[in-house]
């Protein structure tokens, strides 16, 4: 089963770490993305820029309206994911738990992938 | 990351929303100031133990709050304290808190914290360090060494500045649109300045004052989270974005300038220059150009160039001629005349250049430019004479030793290099 790890947090937390904090942090995370990497575990993996960069199109109209921002204002906001192929919840949490130990703060939503499509971009 | 340091980046996330709640209550920033202090305090006491609120903002104006009363009993020695564990920890308190800051009052409450530092009364750099101390929380001594000066100095110069403040009338109802604008303008300008203040050009200054700069973008996404449709904040935080993005290709190895010319851009911040490409697209889209879009829309140029030789000049001075439409300067109309030597030729150039002479005879680039565009037009005297201005006129050893360069070269009778000086900045 494949689950998507959707990673939460407050992003003016995480926009107010040094750049030595960040460097630090993505180091931990790139430990834990290589050990399951090796196992042939890891699919795809994002780190989103800001919802300041962010542009919603609202479909539930005709026509479809363009708005600035993120979908919905929150106090934590969807940072990234990760695509991991596991067996079961229980080995998926424990990918989950070795990323908050390398990153405290904030939440991942654990979630189940439907569809998968591997795409082709660089 | 250790737990004072992850309760410090939650508090540094928190505090303008704090500070600016606060603000409104106390009526008065040192009052905040003081109750927001002993929150704090009375946070990194809690927190390691029970764990960081769900919302950190409204648990820290809620017992700044409590903590300003407290402290009024005990000037007036009238009532019994209440307990501390009475005002903390209660999380049904927490979220009626929580609930009654309302979103669009807490917009206007940080952008009036943010309106206050820019007081028309006081300097540019008093308004900076206000801001820097008010709002983003860095201490008296952290803003002393990004600017330079003593601890004391700048504790002199932030209590000179909130005194003048307080004599003042600070604006708490709350404001209508045309307001809103008109104080948005005020604290971009001013976030704009806090980011120039960072951006120095000598080496020995920069690990000191990127902190600056970095605050700057912290302050512009903050705005830009209140104010998302708004393209002019687009366009400032963009324009930050870019060109912090240079910051590690600014400087050599011995710590001389590196213009933009010769910059290594694989040592540009790619991520940042995403992030900058991206906001200006989106402010593009609103079709109400500003001045902070013009200039983002020429740094974006140069960020997805893939060398200086490859730079669209063409269109930068295009975009320098629509800035000076905006904002007519002769310093716009000499950055417009460098695209145009690039785009055009030397020619074109210096004769865009010629009716600037009085107004922009004590500057240094103006001079460094022109004895550019004249020696590529082969007219070496002339050009001499200029450099040699320049070189009178230079603000640091770095940009007499490029200037001195160029005379050399004319001397050697060598390819003509740039002094592209005035784009580079």
């Amino acid at each position: 089963m494949q689950y998507a790890i959707l990673c939460y947090h407050d992003e003016k937390v995480t926009c107010a770490w040094s750049k030595e904090q960040d460097d630090a942090v993505m180091a931990k995370l790139g430990a834990v993305m290589e050990k399951y990497s090796r196992q042939g575990k890891l699919g795809p993996v994002a780190r989103l820029l800001p919802t300041t960069a962010a542009t919603t199109l609202r479909k539930d109209r005709e026509p479809a309206l363009v708005v600035d921002g993120p979908f919905a204002e929150t106090k934590e906001q969807l940072l990234g994911f990760y695509i991991i192929d596991c067996k079961d919840l229980e080995e998926a949490l424990a990918f989950a738990k070795e990323l908050a130990a390398a990153n405290p703060g904030g939440a991942y939503e654990i979630r189940p992938v439907g569809v998968f499509f591997p795409g082709n971009a660089a | 990351m250790s737990e004072h340091e992850w309760i410090g980046g939650i508090i540094a996330a928190a505090r303008p929303q704090a500070m600016a709640a606060l603000v409104r209550n106390f009526r008065d920033l040192d009052a905040a100031e003081e109750a927001f202090q002993e929150a704090c305090l009375r946070a990194l006491k809690h927190w390691p133990r029970n764990g960081p609120p769900r919302d950190a903002a409204a648990w820290l104006i809620m017992v700044a709050k409590n903590a300003g009363i407290d402290s009024a009993r005990k000037q007036s020695r009238l009532q019994p304290l209440p307990a501390e564990d009475m005002i903390s920890d209660r999380s049904d308190v927490e979220m009626a808190e929580a609930d009654r800051i309302d979103e669009a009052d807490y917009r206007d409450d940080i952008l009036r914290l943010l309106f206050v530092c820019c007081h028309p009364d006081l300097p540019a750099t008093q308004q900076i360090a206000l801001a820097l101390r008010i709002v983003s929380g860095l201490s008296v001594k952290q803003i002393a060494r990004a600017f330079l000066v003593s601890d004391a100095a700048m504790e002199q110069r932030i209590t000179r500045a909130k005194a003048r403040i307080a004599g003042g009338q600070v604006p708490f109802e709350t404001p209508g649109a045309v307001e809103r604008a008109e104080r948005l303008a005020a604290v971009a300008a001013m976030i704009y300045l806090l980011f120039n203040e960072g951006y120095t050009t000598n080496v020995a200054e920069q690990g000191a004052k990127a902190a600056l700069c970095e605050e700057a973008i912290r302050l512009a996404r903050l705005l830009l989270r209140l104010f998302p449709t708004e393209p002019e904040i687009m366009g400032l935080t963009a324009l930050l974005l870019l060109q912090h993005a240079r910051a590690d290709a600014r400087f050599d190895a011995d710590g001389a300038v590196v213009l933009l010319e010769h910059q290594n851009r694989d040592l540009w911040d790619r991520r940042l220059i995403a992030e900058g490409l991206a906001l200006i697209d989106k402010a593009v889209r609103h079709r109400r150009p500003g001045p902070y879009q013009v200039q983002a829309a020429i740094a974006a140029l140069h960020a997805r160039a893939p060398s200086f030789a490859e730079t669209d000049w063409e269109e930068i001075g295009q975009l320098y001629g629509t800035l000076e439409r905006m904002q007519p300067s002769p310093v716009v109309t000499l950055n417009r005349a460098v695209a145009v030597w690039r785009s055009r030729g030397a020619a074109d150039a210096l004769a865009l250049i010629a009716p600037l002479a009085s107004k922009l005879d004590g500057y240094f680039y103006f001079h460094g430019a022109r004895g550019a565009f004249l020696k590529e037009l082969g007219r070496k005297d002339e050009a001499r004479i200029a450099f040699d201005r320049a070189i009178a006129l230079a603000n640091t050893p770095a940009e007499a030793a490029h200037i001195r360069e160029q005379i050399e070269s004319l001397a050697a009778e060598e390819a003509p290099r740039s002094a592209d000086q005035v784009v580079a900045k």
